[in-house]
């Protein structure tokens, strides 16, 4: 029987949000993918005509609630860099607090899904609960525990008192105790090295000429990480990007797991170089001109591009996601591999959709 | 404050864009910028060891060079461009025919036209 | 006599442990992550006998989140349509309601009830845990209400 094609999605149990395949499959090899977009499009690049410069961090943060605060960080940075603000050193390492938080709980999310889609439930509600002291610590520090809307131009909208610190610090070593007793599991139990090793693989060359980004690429053996740029206070702090080399799911599961740690030590770092003064400076006048912002979000490089004529309103706001870089990958890595483990393969790209169209 | 970018016309696009491939180039997106209700500018991003270099493009009329046979991974952002700004990239693969993100028929492309707050309802 | 009191016994089981259908319907993940987070250890909806589903035909409640867009409308209506009576329909989050921060970007048609008809609506932007366990209690009284209006119907 040559050629079926499979419609896989829109609704589908592993996939949390929207994504349409279709799979041409003969004798349960697939042959070919094709993605499908649009079921969560909605056209918010095209906001900016109608909400001002500053109206829009509440728009950015809500492209993707998953890392909402590295969106909102990423556009504030850009207009800072525009208007010529420098943000205040306390800012900056509150910043990486809260990224890192994000980093956290999206890692966490992500190997609790994976691990659904590996069909191990278990591991995936202890994950979970783990993910839970991150959300606590989200609320107890901006007051909500997804969209922290606590970037603004010039600096941070809120500050963390010494109990506070404390009390995060308390809260890690527990995150930390927990990911240590699922490390046995994700990295060494065998059903997983089972269901993702030599899945998925794409060769070092691969990732590069397909433009992926983030644990991807990391995944395949390029030490490419936008926080090397040295945004936010990340110049300051002491960190190596997670190298993997084999570049197929499991691989790129160690590079997530690892990460946990990383953020860990990356929120341990600021809070113990954590500068006092202010948290914002006043921020005149209006954005012109037109800049390239980065940053690296849980799936990857994000890159903003701001155009400003000096107005209320900004000319152009681009967004483009990592998920979105990831995505053709996709095209390659299924083609091969068994229907079974399409759930497997397409997760491991962290896929965001609603990142990927906003 | 303006990117510096290389000025570059759309029949030298193909042989500037594989020249970046060469040098080991990772291609990052395009930005497209409707300029005015007849043209746009298309802003090409590329980064080599974080370090990012631009190519800008002047288009005229409705038709573009695709970049796809060069990176493969082009054709996401060219679709989203064709169906978010109207242009036509010329050699695309795959062509989603503007039903990217958009119903054909229901809808036209929501950036076309001149930009600004009084563009709204 | 006899199909009247199966009946009976599947509106009671179906009332005391509702399944769910999650549909992402545009939304920005915040709502998407929260409903999830209902179903693990720390809210656990599980403990009530609630169940998330994937497919439609095995459900008894509707959850969506976000705003509805031309593209999601029509598998909005076809998984509502798919869903055997009685069925309540729950909205969360600002852009369930009424297209929230987005109701003004070009491919958003607003809230799910432009759509199909909904019975309870959950606020939040991102609409918290308790808020969608508070909204699903209150789903299962309508359910109660639909199906006795049935049952007396016959």
């Amino acid at each position: 029987m040559a050629g079926t094609v499979i419609p896989f999605g829109p609704q589908h149990p592993v996939l949390p949000e929207p994504l349409h395949l279709n799979l041409k499959i003969e004798d349960e090899i697939v042959i070919s993918a094709t993605p499908a977009f649009g079921y969560v499009h909605r056209g918010l690049e095209k906001l900016a005509d109608i909400r001002d410069f500053r109206q829009m961090i509440q728009v950015v943060e809500r492209v993707c609630g998953i890392c909402s605060m590295i969106h909102a960080l990423t556009y504030c940075q850009g207009l800072e860099s525009l208007m010529g603000v420098e943000p205040p050193p306390r800012a900056r390492f509150l910043r990486v607090i809260w990224s890192e938080l994000h980093r956290l709980h999206s890692h966490l999310l992500w190997l609790g899904l994976f691990a659904d889609a590996m069909g191990f439930e278990s591991l995936f509600m202890q994950l979970w609960k783990v993910r839970e002291r991150i959300m606590d610590m989200n609320e107890a520090t901006a007051g909500n525990r997804v969209i922290l809307s606590v970037n603004v131009i010039g600096g941070v909208r809120r500050d963390l008192d010494p109990g506070q610190t404390g009390w995060i610090l308390s809260e890690l070593a527990e995150v930390e105790k927990g990911i240590k007793a699922m490390g046995r599991t994700i990295l060494h139990d065998y059903t997983v090295q089972k269901r993702t090793r030599g899945k998925g693989v794409l060769s070092r060359e691969q990732a590069l000429e397909l433009g992926c980004v983030g644990p991807m690429l990391r995944s395949c053996g390029v030490a490419q990480d936008m926080r090397l740029l040295g945004y936010a206070a990340y110049g300051e702090l002491d960190f190596a990007p997670v190298v993997e080399r084999d570049g197929d799911c499991y691989a790129r599961c160690r590079v997530r797991f690892a990460e946990l740690g990383q953020s860990i030590d990356l929120i341990r770092q600021s809070i113990g170089k954590l500068p006092a003064g202010d948290i914002s400076v006043p921020v005149k006048g209006r954005p012109e001109g037109e800049i390239v912002a980065r940053a690296e979000q849980p799936r990857g490089e994000c890159l903003y591009y701001i155009k400003a004529n000096g107005g209320k309103f900004l000319d152009r706001l681009r967004i483009r996601t990592p998920t979105f870089a990831n995505i053709p990958a996709l095209t390659v890595m299924l083609p091969g591999i068994e229907l079974a483990d399409v759930p497997v393969v397409l997760l491991s790209i962290d896929p965001c959709v609603s990142c990927t169209e906003r | 404050m303006t990117i510096t970018a290389d000025r570059i016309e759309s029949g030298e696009l193909c042989r500037a864009v594989a020249a970046l491939k060469e040098q080991g180039c990772r291609f990052v997106t395009i930005t497209c910028v409707r300029a005015d209700s007849a043209g746009a500018e298309l802003l090409y991003h590329f980064d080599r060891e974080l370090s990012l270099s631009h190519l800008r493009l002047t288009v005229s009329g409705d038709e573009v060079p695709s970049i796809c046979g060069i990176y493969a991974s082009a054709f996401l952002v060219e679709n989203e461009i064709q169906d978010q700004f109207g242009l036509r990239f010329i050699g695309l693969t795959p062509d989603y025919q503007r039903t990217l993100y958009l119903q054909g028929e229901d809808s036209a492309p929501p950036f076309r036209g001149p930009s600004g707050p009084d563009r709204g309802e | 006599m006899g199909m009247g009191l199966i009946d009976n016994l599947i509106s009671t089981a179906r009332r005391r442990s509702p399944w769910l259908l999650h549909f992402d319907c545009g939304s920005c993940n915040g709502c998407d992550i929260e409903t999830l987070a209902c179903l693990t250890p720390v809210y656990d909806v599980e403990r009530f006998g609630v169940v998330n589903v994937g497919n439609p035909k095995h459900a008894d409640i509707l959850l969506v989140t976000g705003t509805v867009n031309l593209r999601n409308r029509e598998v909005l209506a076809v998984l509502f349509e798919q869903i055997p009576e009685p069925k309540v329909v729950v909205a969360i989050g600002a852009c369930g309601l009424s297209g929230g921060i987005f109701r003004e970007a070009p491919n958003v048609v607003g809230g799910v009830d432009k759509v199909i008809p909904v019975d309870v609506y959950v606020p939040g932007c991102p609409a918290r845990p308790e808020a969608i366990i508070d909204g699903v209690v209150l789903a299962l009284e309508k359910f109660r209400e639909k199906s006795k209006g049935k049952g007396e119907g016959k």
